[in-house]
């Protein structure tokens, strides 16, 4: 089929962040990314487990914005931090810089000690990204947050996570990228950086000019699988009838 | 055993260069009444800690703040607060920026009494390099793995607020999540507790495992009700968002921060309540 929306590919994109992760927490953040982690549940990964959005475990993958409705567990912010050491948990954050090493900042921008903006705080990026898997989901693919150098270092990159040596890292994993012109993860000798594949309709050229830091690109990009019918049709009628999906990602 | 007392009271009991846990989360569920007569207040050179919500945004804008320790400062539904970071960007507070889990494992030292607990969070991250205070620690086993010592967030006050409370200085909530209320309560040398209903001893009906701050930890208790106003709190009384909006719109500028406050917080709670419920009204029209 075909008439996928970018938004609906992206929510595929961020599903198949989660492929094969089994019985774990299924965390996200930003609406393709929660999407995509109820789809995942309904469709290949019936194992994950996913929230209403606050304390909620529930006991199906619940519609964007809808009572949690029958219930299999409780995660209140303690649990989920405890979760976080536990490790039983992957994340997909976003990111207001990223670099090409997949150190994210969403703490401030410029001199940490007087910003010229501040933003969240690190909130739990330093402590997810040491210590369970971690992916980000990026809705605006630019310049401005793909930086040679982020500002402040919440989220640890493979570099940083080098540094502290096998013993402190080992459990450090930085997944997969997915924004809005392509999905990337970081399958190179030194953790850099990797273009897996463009969305429809976006061409290699266009990734690299929305980019600050040099990719690693292979000779022949494919192109990102796109939502079978079933797909479509759990994110159009189930999951997000009133396409809040299309505010972030633009058709 | 907690003595019932006033805000006014409680607030008076505080001094200016404290360092003051605040409970809740964000936007949820925090002590506002406590935190407007802190506005309030002569009170100055105040350390919040606390997982920021508007909380730290009013005492920023109040001035009363020299130090926020925290992991973010959000009010949820509206991502970044504007208050705080006025704040932080004319460097008119310090900031000790730490982890999510981090912070909660500061609160867990502090209610241990012991001065640091290890953790992974933090290793590798520039909140090491902002806080050069903050040391690792090396496993004495087999491992000798490498950690954060956490130091222990001990506070000379902590500020919480349940949906429901007794004459004695118990507190229950009832929504879906404690936040890290106990926490506080055990971190601080005095808790002060505000809630949105007090009953009698014995009147704490519901599950047991909602009684989450016991009157052992307890200083003093008062009764504050729509106290966590404008945040969200137990059932039936979630955020009001539209409320929330207008406070963040009218950080935009001093004029409309000075309307604001002049219509809003130059009187005591009983005015605040009464601004609010004619602002929804003219709002309705």
């Amino acid at each position: 089929m075909n008439g996928a929306t970018r938004a609906e590919v992206c929510v595929v994109a961020c599903a198949e962040a989660w492929r094969g992760d089994g019985e774990m927490l299924a965390a996200a953040m930003g609406t393709c990314s929660i999407l995509g982690a109820r789809l995942a549940r309904l469709t290949f990964e019936p194992g994950l487990l996913t929230t209403d959005g606050g304390a909620l475990l529930t006991a199906e993958p619940v519609p964007l914005g809808a009572p949690a409705g029958a219930v299999e567990g409780w995660l209140p912010f303690r649990e989920h931090l405890w979760l976080v050491q536990n490790g039983r948990r992957h994340v997909m954050m976003g990111a207001s810089q990223i670099d090409r090493h997949g150190n994210t900042n969403i703490s401030a921008i410029g001199d940490w000690a007087r910003p010229s903006s501040q933003l969240l705080g690190a909130r739990g990026a330093p402590g997810n990204t040491i210590c369970n898997p971690t992916s980000y989901w990026i809705p605006r693919h630019s310049t401005r947050v793909f930086v040679p150098k982020v500002d402040m270092v919440s989220g640890v990159g493979f570099d940083r996570a080098a540094e502290l040596g096998p013993e402190a890292s080992r459990f450090h994993a930085l997944r997969r990228v997915v924004t809005d012109l392509g999905v990337f993860d970081f399958r190179t000798p030194d953790g850099s950086m990797r273009l897996v594949s463009v969305h429809p309709g976006v061409d290699v050229g266009q990734v690299s000019a929305a980019t600050g830091f040099d990719l690693e690109i292979g000779g022949d990009v494919p192109e990102t699988r796109r939502p079978t019918d079933e797909e479509l049709r759990l994110i159009r009628e189930v999951l997000d009838p009133a396409s809040a999906r299309d505010r972030e990602v633009r058709a | 055993m907690g003595a019932v007392m006033s805000v006014e009271e409680i607030v008076g009991s505080l001094e200016s260069g404290m360092t003051i846990g605040i409970g809740g989360w964000g936007s949820r569920r925090k002590p506002m009444a406590l935190v407007r007569a802190i506005c309030r207040s002569s009170l100055t050179d105040l350390t919040i800690v606390s997982y920021g919500g508007p909380d730290v945004g009013l005492l920023c804008a109040a001035g009363k703040v020299r130090r926020v320790a925290a992991p973010f400062v959000t009010l949820d539904s509206i991502a970044l607060e504007p208050h705080f970071r006025a704040a932080r960007q004319s460097g008119a507070v310090h900031f000790t920026e730490y982890d999510e889990g981090m912070f909660m494992f500061g609160l867990l030292a502090a209610a241990h009494r012991l001065p640091f607990l290890p953790t992974r969070a933090g290793l590798g991250s520039d909140v090491m390099r902002v806080n050069p205070g903050l040391r690792t620690v090396r496993s004495p086993f087999e491992d000798g793995e490498e950690l954060v010592a956490v130091p222990a967030l001990t506070l000379d006050a902590a500020l919480v607020h349940l949906d429901l409370a007794d004459t004695r200085g118990n507190g229950q909530y009832l929504g879906p999540d404690p936040y890290m209320d106990d926490l506080f309560a055990k971190a601080a040398v005095r808790c002060y507790l505000s809630c949105e209903r007090m009953v009698e001893p014995g009147e704490l009906a519901g599950p047991p495992q909602t009684l989450l701050v016991s009157r052992m930890h307890v200083t003093g208790v008062a009764e504050t009700p729509n106290g966590g106003h404008f945040t969200d709190r137990g059932p039936g009384q979630p955020r009001d968002e539209a409320f929330q909006r207008h406070y963040a719109a009218s950080a935009a500028g001093p004029e409309a921060w000075a309307e604001f406050t002049g219509r809003f917080l130059s009187g005591d709670e009983a005015a605040y309540q009464e601004a609010v419920r004619q602002w929804h009204e003219e709002e309705r029209r």
